[in-house]
């Protein structure tokens, strides 16, 4: 007998399975998903038990139906019936009574369980891009390819080129004049045949002088030396990795509500989540405005409160510089999305339009903008900012506008300003 | 009491305990000594392995193997057993234990030193002894080849998958498996002989023919021939093998438009529905065995002082709530627990043996004080399955103690009590629970019994139905539209009542895209 320790082999026996599980109820594991996110935030969302309809999931079988003939049940635990005794039909037709239970496909009712974090957020995120990512020059490299380059003298056993190895072998051989395996038989035949007493007596000495020459020099020549072994030779190339830089601008000024700040904060976090999730070499620059602006770390942005006047230009003043400072254009795409109430001191609206034109936008794949609206939806019209940049986006400028006023179109909202499917983006640009 | 029984104290089980491989190794040791030494139990060499919860989740899933193809299926019902253990719906069991050679028994981390020698007893020896020698399972199944050839299946699928895509093949898993239990050969085939054989018997038949030729025949008038392609009834069903009851081996070998790796799917599916079939067949007497011999070895362990009183008390406890059978008035009643029957009647049969009372001398002359229990017992674990064991070996005295009754029903009016623990009852209960245990009456009897070879192709298929019980039609329109789709023609499904020869219900499907 034998005792065999399994608990240290690998984990995930069945995540193929699960994967195959996740697939085939897909869609409506995803109407689920996002119903679970409105319900309460992402960071918290995952390992929420998940609950769709079973019918996706049927796997049906032939069985007897349960409403149908005449059966007999044998049931333990009589205390008083005797025989002929009516007992009331228990209702729901039976209700487990009897042997066979509800086979797998007869019950329709909701199926269970558990998303863990990685797979919810996959299936969140799922479909989401940043437009138009150019691969720039080499920056990062995402590893590396071994791509066959020619060949080398020395190697691993399992990189041996055996063409090319006997090819040399045989070239070599041939130069040398050693003598093949066929001619050797053949001597020897011719050996054989001849009578060593006989009048042949000289022609025999002299093959097998000569034989023996040669047994010598294929003896000295080797079959296969050293110096015809070649081996397969490899290079790394590097595979390209495409790199973006996002520029995160919030107005944190006076005019937005508690409200819309944390329409604005729900807006990034869902950003955040997703560039980190999904890329591996998307800088994020944090930016917040009041009358100033400043790069602020992610900590920051997100926690700290502060407030004043607004002025949108320095926020795209800041970016600039941050910009040109660290970004080259060579190497990245740039991305910015601003969150703001569209409020702005009416004397800056022309300079920061103007910027946002001529110096941000040729330099960006993708401007998105938030336009965050208090609760109730109550506002006079489009503000300064919306109407300057709807006009920007119809100029065909690569702008998307969209407007918030609750929680819950955060998410929609968001799938549409970087859905991959470009017609879906293109109405939130309108 | 033999001298190898006699325990140092400081390899004794005690209640609660945690476990490590000594103290596994050394009950493992003890409690083989009672199974082959006392209770001369004759097993497959075994092999134990421990595995965390997680691990037992993914057994589950993969209906107990070791090694399972994969199909979304075994990922739901992950899901499902996951979501239910995690929020303690439901407690996993002990122990999973698979009819190969050797014998492999899971058992769980998480059990204390004396739940894993009850389990070692339960699996390692109960069901292992019974594996080894119940005839279905020798008949019906090759225990040294199952892994190897589930290493096969796995491959083999896995391969499919990458050249014909996942979604080809899990459409043919998919309609496979809804075709599983139909995938079942009840009887021995005939042996096809092989191409010598076939080669020899030709050849026999045409010097019989030379030695006995007699040109006179020649003048006889032959059968008309004409009637173009028609060809005759019976001719038909020697070609098709018809009629046939097990469906995945009929598309196998007979379906016109599947190609050689689908036929390699339907022929894998089916040789694990045959491998399990055995134990759907026996699972109250399987159970019931493996539940008997723990106990006895258990109960030998403590009186021998290896388990302590508290470790006996902590068996007994999972012991009973194993053999507990709720009162059909309990809300914890789910029908029969075969645990409890298997157990009861096992113990039952050892009672009669031995201390047999005049009823028991009436109703069991054959084996009613012969002194020798578990002869007895070995005999029946080694020729029956559930249904014949019932209907040999259920007897009155436990039908009185478990006051079984007869409850017929006929889907409309109220609940007809027909049986009751009685002199006249005994017979119709001891049949109709054998019934209920029998596989073959409680899935539907189905048959492939036609094909129109001549006009389109169409598959025809008859359901037996007895006592008027029919098929649930929302899942056989399921069934049989995926029965079409391998088929590639249209397919028809006619519903005949047994007594009255009446046709009940006819499907008509064809296939999903037209053929």
């Amino acid at each position: 007998m034998n005792i065999v320790d399994r608990r240290l082999n690998p984990r995930g026996k069945s995540l193929a399975n699960r994967q195959r599980f996740i697939r085939r109820a897909r869609k409506q594991i995803l109407e689920a998903v996002r119903e679970a996110s409105a319900r309460h935030g992402i960071a918290d969302a995952g390992g929420d038990r998940i609950k769709i309809s079973a019918d996706t999931l049927r796997e049906p079988v032939l069985h007897h139906s349960h409403r149908s003939g005449e059966r007999v049940h044998v049931v333990p635990g009589n205390k008083e019936y005797l025989e002929g005794d009516r007992i009331p039909r228990p209702p729901s037709g039976g209700g487990g009574r009897g042997s066979e239970g509800a086979p797998d496909g007869d019950s329709h009712d909701a199926f269970q369980f558990v998303l863990n974090q990685d797979e919810f957020l996959d299936l969140f995120l799922e479909d989401l891009e940043l437009p138009d990512m150019l691969r720039k020059q080499l920056r990062h490299a995402d590893g590396f390819t071994p791509q066959r380059a020619g060949f080398r003298t020395t190697g691993s056993a399992a990189n041996l080129n055996l063409l090319r190895t006997m090819r040399n072998s045989l070239s070599r051989r041939i130069a040398l004049k050693r003598p093949r395996a066929s001619e050797l038989i053949a001597r020897e035949e011719e050996i054989a045949g001849l009578d060593p007493e006989g009048e042949d007596g000289d022609r025999r000495r002299l093959l097998e002088h000569e034989l023996e020459h040669q047994r010598h020099r294929s003896r000295r020549i080797p079959f296969i030396d050293p110096v015809d072994v070649r081996y397969n030779r490899f290079e790394n190339v590097p595979r390209p990795a495409a790199s973006a830089v996002m520029f995160c601008l919030m107005d944190v000024s006076g005019s937005m509500t508690a409200h819309m700040k944390d329409l604005a904060k729900r807006f990034y976090k869902l950003l955040y989540l997703f560039l980190s999730r999904r890329y591996r070499h998307v800088d994020i620059v944090f930016i917040r405005h009041t009358h100033l602006a400043r790069e602020v770390d992610e900590e920051t942005f997100f926690t700290s409160t502060e407030s004043g006047g607004t002025i949108v230009s320095t926020a795209f003043e800041e970016m600039l510089r941050v910009l040109n400072n660290r970004y080259s254009r060579d190497y990245w795409n740039v991305y910015a999305a601003q969150a703001s109430d569209g409020d702005n001191m009416p004397a800056d609206n022309p300079h920061a339009v103007s910027l946002l034109q001529t110096l941000i936008l040729p330099a960006c794949q993708y401007f998105a903008y938030l336009e965050v609206g208090s609760e109730d939806g109550r506002h006079g019209g489009p503000t300064e900012l919306w109407r300057a940049y709807q006009r920007m986006a119809q100029a065909g400028q690569p702008i998307a506008m969209r407007k918030v006023n609750h929680r819950s179109q955060i998410y929609p909202v968001f799938r549409q300003l970087f859905a991959r499917d470009r017609a879906t983006r293109q109405e939130a640009g309108a | 009491m033999s001298d190898d029984l006699v325990i140092d104290s400081a390899e004794r089980v005690k209640s609660g305990a945690d476990w490590d491989f000594d103290q596994l190794r050394a009950a493992y040791e003890k409690v083989e000594s009672v199974a082959i030494g006392e209770l001369g139990l004759e097993v497959y060499p075994n092999q134990v392995e421990v595995i965390t919860s997680e691990q037992m989740l993914d057994a589950y899933s993969s209906i107990g193997m070791p090694l399972m193809y994969r199909h979304w299926s075994f990922g739901k019902r992950f899901a499902r057993d996951e979501a239910l253990y995690r929020h303690g719906l439901r407690s996993l069991a002990y122990e999973i234990v698979i009819n190969s050679n050797p014998c492999i028994s899971y058992i769980m981390e998480e059990n204390s030193m004396a739940m894993q020698t009850l389990v070692m007893a339960h699996a390692a020896f109960g069901h292992n002894h019974f594996f080894k020698n119940n005839h279905l399972f020798l008949q019906w199944t090759d225990a040294g080849g199952i892994l190897d050839y589930m290493e096969f299946a796995k491959s083999y699928i896995a391969r499919c998958e990458d050249m014909y895509g996942e979604a080809a093949v899990e459409r043919v898993l998919d309609a496979a498996h809804a075709l599983m239990n139909q995938g079942v050969s009840r009887y021995p085939r005939k042996k096809t002989l092989s191409l010598q054989d076939e080669e020899k018997r030709a050849a026999e038949r045409r010097e019989e023919e030379q030695r006995t030729y007699n040109d006179l025949w020649r003048t006889l008038p032959g059968k008309p021939s004409g009637g173009g392609r028609l060809t005759s009834v019976a001719e038909r069903h020697r070609l098709l093998g018809l009629p046939e009851e097990n469906i995945l081996y009929f598309l196998e070998k007979k379906a016109p438009l599947l190609k050689p790796w689908q036929r390699e799917i339907l022929r894998i599916v089916r040789h694990v529905a045959q491998y399990f079939y055995p134990q759907k067949q026996t699972r109250m007497m399987n159970e019931g065995c493996a539940t008997f011999v723990h106990y006895r070895i258990i109960n030998r362990l403590h009186d021998t002082g290896f388990l302590d009183d508290g470790a006996m008390l902590e068996f007994l406890h999972s012991h009973t709530s194993v053999v507990f059978q709720p009162d059909f008035d309990d809300r914890r009643y789910d029908g029969m627990n075969p645990y409890a029957l298997g157990f009861a009647m096992m113990q039952d049969i050892a009672r009669i043996c031995t201390e047999p009372t005049d009823e028991d001398r009436e109703w069991f002359p054959a084996i009613a004080g012969n002194q020798d229990p578990l002869g007895t017992l070995k005999e029946a674990w080694a020729n029956y399955r559930d249904e014949s064991f019932i209907r040999q070996f259920l007897s009155p005295a436990l039908i009185r103690r478990m006051r079984l009754f007869n409850v017929f029903d006929d889907g409309e009016s109220d609940l007809l009590v027909s049986r009751i623990h009685n002199e006249r009852g005994y017979r119709e209960i001891r049949s109709a629970l054998a019934d209920s245990f029998d596989v073959v009456k409680q899935e539907p009897e189905i048959e492939i019994v036609d094909v129109d070879l001549d006009r389109d192709r169409r598959l025809i298929l008859h359901h037996r139905a007895h006592n008027g019980i029919q098929l649930d039609k929302s899942d056989a329109d399921l069934v049989l539209r995926r029965l079409a789709d391998l088929w590639g023609y249209e397919v028809r499904l006619i519903e005949i009542d047994a007594a009255s020869e009446r046709e009940l219900r006819k499907y008509d499907v064809a296939p999903p895209n037209g053929g």
